[in-house]
């Protein structure tokens, strides 16, 4: 086990150098001095121009650059926002609470939703609930994010008035973030109706990022139910009598989980990914947001601070769902020790 | 980050407003109707809050070292006042915390009689001592313009509005003659000086505060928990969601009519509409052209108008052959239907240009004759100047700017027209930056561009955009050095008699039309959507938009 875990975090070292590469070179690749876009039409003299990107650093060769990120990165230094002056990581960490909150629920929603619909189309084959489910979660994995909020907006928070349009609590509720978890802070606030606010605002943008998580989820667990289901010991329940309950439940849900508890690990990316539009429609004050105005703007620090503190997230989840892999089964851990 | 907690009586308000809230959503909820949750709003309590649904989050609250708009409109429209304003909702120039000014013959000095009793913010972390006086002044230009003054390098020390509109090179020296009286010295006589003291950038911080804050170690707090004069002041940021303020209690011009003031920060304008539709919000800033037709159906939403400050234009790079030749620029500005343009691209919220500067500028001059929409004549001009079957580009801009909202389909609309004339021309488009870049380095045959209008003073568009200077650097991106027009343009910088430079900047105009370095395309139409309980909005010409002197029925 211990040589297990030793080679996993071989292949996390070699992964997170490379993220740095990355986040790095490619936000530098993209076209556009973040200079000439700050001025706009104004203009700027070339001295000017060129005394700025002293300023920033820009000015030096991109390997001086890169070494001087990581020697910063080393000391726990992400560098400060050009835009704001702020430091990235105090601004990472001020907006991650709203995206984690928004993906956990959003993943909540997709698996309580996803997995008995797949349970079900998968024991009931053939059937038009199954034809249905199959049908609706290919349309949900084909939405276009973007499009899916605006319509669920408009129907929902427009035309219905049940819930609010966008935000992540009601603007007139006025009290200091404790932890930036607004369902957590909006109870402790104390104030009326402060919780039941935050819950409305999480709804919409909750079943936006969830819909294609949920999508994959039911399509996997109905495949993995319909190859349990075909399994020999399956038939073999059968005929002990035992109650068909008793077998989906007990003996089929648990062997068919294991894939699926793969894939709802691998959504975390997608998830992250998926914020980054959630949170641009419901004017959710996330990460997601944060990265495409920092993209737009060309504010090199934040952005590869940004991306390397996400892809250690998603680095660092996968990582626990390998080990976790080792732990419930012993073939995985012999495997990579061989 | 908060800056002061809520008074009491505030926060009683808020939660009858909450509830107010909650009860009208339940109403909707059961009649299954859509009825505006506003309602509560206004219907509420004593304490008034207006909620404004911008566009994006501030860069920060010190206004002299940003450039956008959005950083403008959470900061100096609310939380600053200048020497001199802009009138609301006017290019008129009007006083400020100075009372009064009058310049010396010469043009070269400028001296501000303060205004006495102006009362800065009391935050959590600073309680004023003083009033306003000649030191804030001072404090508030000396750090932009002095490199060694211990505040030039806080905050990223980046004063791009200051450099941009050549303030270093103009002012020699700012002088403290006594508490309430402040000279400028400049270097070089410059009509438009008083119109750039109105700038955002030219905001009256607290001198006292930033002493206060360099002795605590913590100088950056003066940029990020701001204390100025202006009719309100910074209660919380949260950042990418919400700002709130509450009216300055003791405002020199009299107590904002809304006591508490709030920009719901919204990215998207599709969410924005539907925000202001459901209530959400009282005001919202540049909305979606296909909504608007929308919004106007709609009994609960006002929607203003307004000419914007604008103009959106096609520069022929006069360095090129063939456009050194006022011919074809003339022959190419007559192959263009700009009705056509106005009607697909603008859909209607845009007006023809004849003139570099917007109507809504003092001198612009009526009696401009535009070129006619007339493709036989261009033909018969660009074969006289030889240039038939003339192969060329036209570069378009990758994003959308007030004064185009679409630069692509204007480009191939005008690719259209000169196809007529025999005129074959490719459309060319980088990314943002590298199109500024490049369009200044002269690399295009033509451009197309704009600008919007910073101190509403002519000079701010004909010799910014059009004069010799700029010519050398770029921002003429014309390339175009005409020695008469510019001449005007100098002579008129050296007056400040209104009548005469109306005079001198008319005749500019007319040397312009002739000789056509640019198209003058369009200016466009700024919409602004207000809810019906909206009292007295006005649009800011410079597309600002501040809510002092706004009420709610």
């Amino acid at each position: 086990m211990l040589r297990f875990v030793a080679t996993r975090f071989g292949i996390v070292i070699p992964t997170f150098i490379g993220v740095t590469l990355v986040a790095f070179s490619l936000i530098r690749l993209v076209p556009g001095d973040p200079i000439e876009l700050w001025v706009g039409e104004r203009g700027i003299d070339p001295e000017r121009h060129a005394e700025l990107l002293r300023q920033f650093g820009f000015d030096r060769p991109l390997w001086q650059q890169y070494l001087g990120f990581l020697g910063d990165l080393l000391q726990g230094d992400l560098g400060k926002s050009i835009v704001t002056q702020q430091p990235v990581l105090s601004e990472f960490l001020t907006l991650f609470p709203a995206t984690i909150e928004l993906s956990l629920a959003a993943m909540i929603f997709a698996v309580a939703v996803g997995l008995p619909a797949g349970i079900i189309a998968g024991v009931r084959r053939g059937s038009a609930f199954d034809h249905t489910v199959m049908a609706v979660s290919l349309t949900g994995y084909s939405m276009p994010i973007f499009w899916w909020g605006l319509l669920l907006i408009i129907l929902f928070s427009g035309t219905l008035g049940w819930t609010p349009v966008s935000g992540r609590i009601s603007v007139l509720y006025f009290f200091e973030p404790v932890t930036g978890f607004m369902l957590i802070d909006s109870l402790l606030s104390g104030e009326p109706g402060a919780f039941k606010s935050a819950v409305r605002h999480l709804i919409l943008p909750a079943i936006v990022l969830g819909t294609i998580p949920l999508a994959v989820i039911a399509r996997q667990t109905r495949s993995a139910m319909l190859e349990v289901l075909g399994e020999d010991y399956i038939r073999t329940a059968h005929a002990k009598g035992l109650s068909p309950l008793r077998i989906i439940g007990l003996h089929a849900l648990r062997n068919a989980l294991i894939p699926v508890v793969t894939i709802i690990g691998l959504q975390t990316g997608l998830l992250l990914a998926g914020a980054i539009l959630t949170e641009t429609i419901f004017a959710w004050p996330g990460i997601g947001n944060w990265l495409v105005n920092s993209i737009s703007r060309r504010d090199y620090p934040s952005v590869q601070g940004g991306v390397l503190l996400v892809a250690s997230v998603v680095i660092t989840v996968n990582l626990m769902v390998d080990l976790a892999y080792g732990l419930i089964n012993p073939r995985i851990r012999r495997g990579a020790g061989s | 980050m908060g800056v002061s907690g809520p008074s009491e009586d505030r926060y009683r308000t808020a939660t009858v407003e909450k509830q107010g809230v909650e009860k009208v959503r339940n109403r909707i909820l059961a009649a299954a109707v859509c009825v505006s949750a506003a309602v509560a709003f206004s219907a509420a309590a004593s304490a008034k809050t207006l909620v404004y649904c911008s566009e994006g989050s501030p860069e920060g609250f010190n206004p002299s070292l940003y450039t956008s708009g959005t950083t403008f409109d959470a900061s100096s429209r609310h939380l600053f006042n200048k020497l001199v304003e802009f009138e609301r909702g006017s290019t008129k120039i009007v006083p400020g915390l100075a009372e009064s000014w009058h310049a010396s013959r010469d043009g070269l000095l400028h001296t501000f009689r303060l205004r006495r009793g102006v009362k800065f913010h009391t935050t959590r972390n600073f309680t004023p001592s003083r009033d306003f006086n000649a030191d804030d002044v001072l404090y508030s230009f000396q750090r932009q313009h002095d490199p060694n003054h211990p505040y030039h390098k806080v905050s990223g020390g980046t004063y791009e509005y200051y450099q941009g509109m050549s303030m270093p090179s103009l002012i020699k020296d700012i002088v403290k003659i006594d508490d309430y009286t402040v000279q400028f010295v400049l270097n070089q006589q410059e009509a438009p000086f008083i119109a750039n003291l109105a700038m955002d950038f030219a905001s009256i911080l607290s001198a006292e505060y930033a002493e206060k804050m360099l002795a605590a170690g913590t100088p950056e707090k003066v940029d990020l928990e701001p204390v100025g004069t202006g009719p309100y002041q910074l209660v919380q940021y949260q950042k990418d969601a919400v700002i709130r303020y509450k009216a300055h209690p003791d405002y020199w011009a009299g107590k904002a009519s809304i006591d508490n003031l709030i920009f719901a920060i919204t990215p998207d304008a599709s969410v924005r509409y539907q925000k202001l539709k459901a209530g959400e919000c009282h005001v919202m800033p540049y909305p979606n052209p296909a909504d608007i037709a929308a919004m106007q159906a709609d009994p609960d939403i006002n929607v203003l108008q307004q000419e914007g400050l604008n103009v959106g234009y096609l520069a022929f790079n006069v360095e090129r052959k063939p456009f050194d030749d006022k011919r074809v620029r003339q022959a190419l500005n007559m192959a263009i239907n700009k009705q056509a343009i106005i009607d697909a691209v603008f859909q209607g919220a845009g007006k023809v240009a004849k003139n570099p500067i917007p109507p809504t500028i003092w001198s612009y001059n009526e009696a401009t004759k535009d070129y006619p929409y007339d493709p036989q004549a261009a033909k018969a001009l660009l074969a006289e100047a030889g240039a038939a079957n003339l192969k060329t580009n036209i570069w378009a801009m990758p994003v959308q700017r007030p004064y185009n909202p679409n630069a692509r389909r204007m480009a191939e609309i005008i690719q259209a027209d000169w196809a007529k004339i025999g005129v074959e021309a490719e459309i060319v488009s980088f990314e943002w930056g590298e199109y500024l870049k490049r369009s200044k380095n002269g690399e295009h045959d033509s451009v197309l561009l704009g600008w919007t209008g910073d101190n509403g003073d002519p000079d701010n568009f004909l010799y910014v955009l059009l004069g010799c200077d700029a010519a050398k650097d770029g921002t003429n991106r014309a390339r175009w050095c005409h020695e008469p027009f510019n001449d005007l343009l100098v002579k008129a910088k050296q007056t400040s008699d209104v009548g005469e430079r109306t005079k001198l900047y008319e005749q500019a105009q007319l040397i312009f039309k002739e000789e056509a370095p640019w198209v003058t395309v369009a200016h466009s139409v700024v919409f602004m959507p207000v809810r019906k309980e909206v009292v007295d909005y006005r649009i800011d010409p410079f597309g600002g938009h501040a809510f002092y002197g706004v009420d709610l029925k």
